[in-house]
């Protein structure tokens, strides 16, 4: 089975600025991947290169084994983007949008019961007769996203698309997606919440000005990169130095150290109590995608 | 109404050849109506000043001389203003991304954005036909000169207009080929004079310009008589629209200001 994605040596030059630098990345059928990075980091320009909309300067992509330069018509079949910009048509309304799209990929009336589940599920039904430029802009997110479904895409790429959608929306349009992802879909998400990829993605890809900095699953990376927070309220006291190089921060008598294993609960413990320092409150938090991409990606 | 059979195959270009179409029906007023109250306009002013003053043609009044310049003056200004207002919207308004990913190729591309073109003009033309047919009964010499001319001078100027939809990245770079390119050359080209009846240097500049045969060609298809021998005209016209397609699909093909 071909993969999903499969990205070969991807780089890019803008001028002077070498934008991409080297991609290698694979993506399985069937996987939610999470595609993170700051800002600048080259996310959208390797998602333009897949959709066909910026050439490579070197290296190939292909989707589901059909090379989007060579064999575009056959890539582009296969793929469902969902751009950034809040873009639309203004002389149609949404019903229209989706035949028209679902129309260039080939498909006529008989797709409209697929167009009737995307309109459903996006909580787009009642508007299916509304012009496009009446919607609010949550309403015109959802249509573009049932725009890049229209289709039926077993390859969806999401690119930031719940930027400035509301915590109702973004709940809906997640168990839309979650949905097509059980029915085989293979998603791809770009988003800077980095709490919807950690809940939703079973894979992650890091980029950092250009390049993949990780890459793993969701549970590896999190083992791997970020470590658990042990909070201790202590009072004013001064720390044993066996213990000094564990503290992460110090705030109101609140010390905060960095574990690298549940063993160093227990020696930081000790520590306390051969110093005889109290104890009055303890918390242990765990450790979350923000802590990997802050160590990976986060000092510039 | 019934869905027409079309085969998977040709939906796609069919489809954004159907969008472009409504894009321009749905603002009718605009697109079709407009451009028939101004040649309508042209028509009562100039017949009315030169009536039994001009006469370019033996047996044929200046009003009826008058009309088929303005209705393919119409055709090929409607069929340039359609393609390329409809790219330069997209574009400006960045739903061009829509077309961009999808599977349609270069040509299917512009054999869509032509056929609309080519629709708008004709639909502008054939009203502005029916419209002065209450003013002057005007006979038809050669349908097949006046269908051939129509056809080919709204393909060259729907060509000419997704060259500069595509060039065009802000409305005022358009308004340049409007104004500066379209309008000049529509005008001086024969529509309310023949060119017989300029100075012999004006004559040879007028022949430089391509909106001249399109028009002299158009009427001759009315009146059996023109400037210049239609066949000519038809030749030019034709090998005209052959370079501008050829010069378009080169830039479709290589994503020039589409595709970074």
């Amino acid at each position: 089975m071909n993969p999903a994605i499969k990205i070969n040596g991807i780089h890019k030059h803008f001028g002077g600025l070498h934008a991409l630098k080297g991609i290698d990345l694979t993506i399985e059928q069937g996987e939610f991947f999470a595609l993170l990075g700051p800002n600048g980091a080259g996310k959208s320009t390797l998602i333009s290169i897949l959709a066909g909309l910026i050439k490579p300067s070197a290296g190939d992509i292909s989707v589901m084994g059909f090379d989007v330069v060579n064999q575009y018509q056959q890539a582009r079949q296969l793929l469902g983007i969902v751009p950034q910009e809040l873009v639309f048509d203004p002389f149609f309304n949404v019903r229209e949008m989706l035949r028209f799209q679902a129309g260039y990929f080939g498909h006529g009336p008989e797709n409209d019961a697929w167009v009737d589940e995307i309109l459903e599920g996006l909580g787009l039904a009642d508007k299916e007769h509304t012009n496009m430029r009446k919607l609010s802009g949550g309403m015109k997110r959802r249509a573009l996203i049932a725009q890049a479904l229209a289709h039926k895409p077993p390859v969806i790429v999401l690119d930031e698309p719940t930027a400035g959608v509301d915590v109702e929306l973004r709940q809906m349009l997640w168990e839309f997606i979650k949905k097509l992802n059980r029915d085989g879909h293979t998603i791809i998400l770009t988003t800077h919440y980095l709490e919807e990829a950690e809940a939703l993605c079973s894979r992650v890809g890091m980029m950092k000005q250009g390049e993949i900095v990780a890459l793993d699953s969701m549970a590896n990376l999190l083992n791997k990169f970020a470590s658990k927070k042990l909070c201790l309220t202590l009072g004013d006291v001064t720390l044993p130095a066996t213990i000094q190089a564990m503290l992460r921060s110090q705030e109101k008598g609140v010390f905060t150290f960095t574990l690298n294993d549940m063993a160093q609960i227990e020696l930081v413990l000790s520590a306390l109590r051969t110093a005889n320092i109290k104890v009055m409150d303890m918390q242990l938090n765990e450790a979350d995608l923000e802590d990997v991409f802050l160590s990976l990606v986060g000092q510039q | 109404m019934r869905a027409m059979k079309i085969s998977p195959r040709f939906r796609g270009p069919w489809t954004l050849l159907k969008k472009e179409m409504l894009r321009f029906w749905r603002v009718g007023f605009q697109t079709v109506a407009a451009p028939v109250i101004t040649a309508l306009l042209y028509l009562l002013i100039f017949s009315h000043v030169l009536t039994g003053h001009v006469q370019v043609y033996p047996a044929v009044p200046y009003t009826a001389f008058l009309i088929p310049g303005l209705i393919m003056m119409s055709v090929l200004q409607n069929a340039f203003a359609n393609s390329s207002s409809s790219l330069i919207q997209s574009k400006v308004m960045g739903n061009l991304i829509f077309v961009l990913l999808t599977p349609l190729t270069h040509f299917q591309f512009f054999f869509a954005f032509l056929c609309a073109a080519i629709i708008r003009g004709l639909v502008v033309g054939l009203s502005i036909y029916l419209v002065a047919m209450w003013f002057v009964d005007l006979h038809v010499t050669h349908p097949w000169m006046i269908i051939a001319f129509a056809l080919l001078g709204s393909a060259l100027l729907g060509t000419f207009g997704i060259i500069a939809g595509i060039w065009a990245d802000r409305f005022d770079q358009m308004a340049v080929f409007q104004n500066f390119i379209i309008m000049p050359l529509s005008f001086l080209s024969g529509v309310f004079y023949s060119i017989h009846s300029l100075p012999p240097f004006w004559q040879k500049v007028s022949q430089l310009n391509p909106f001249f045969y399109m028009i002299d060609g158009f009427r001759y298809g009315f009146f059996g008589q023109g400037d210049i021998s239609p066949w000519i005209s038809l030749s030019i016209v034709g090998s005209s629209f052959l370079v501008l397609a050829l010069i378009t699909l080169k830039m479709l093909k290589s994503g020039y200001k589409l595709r970074a």
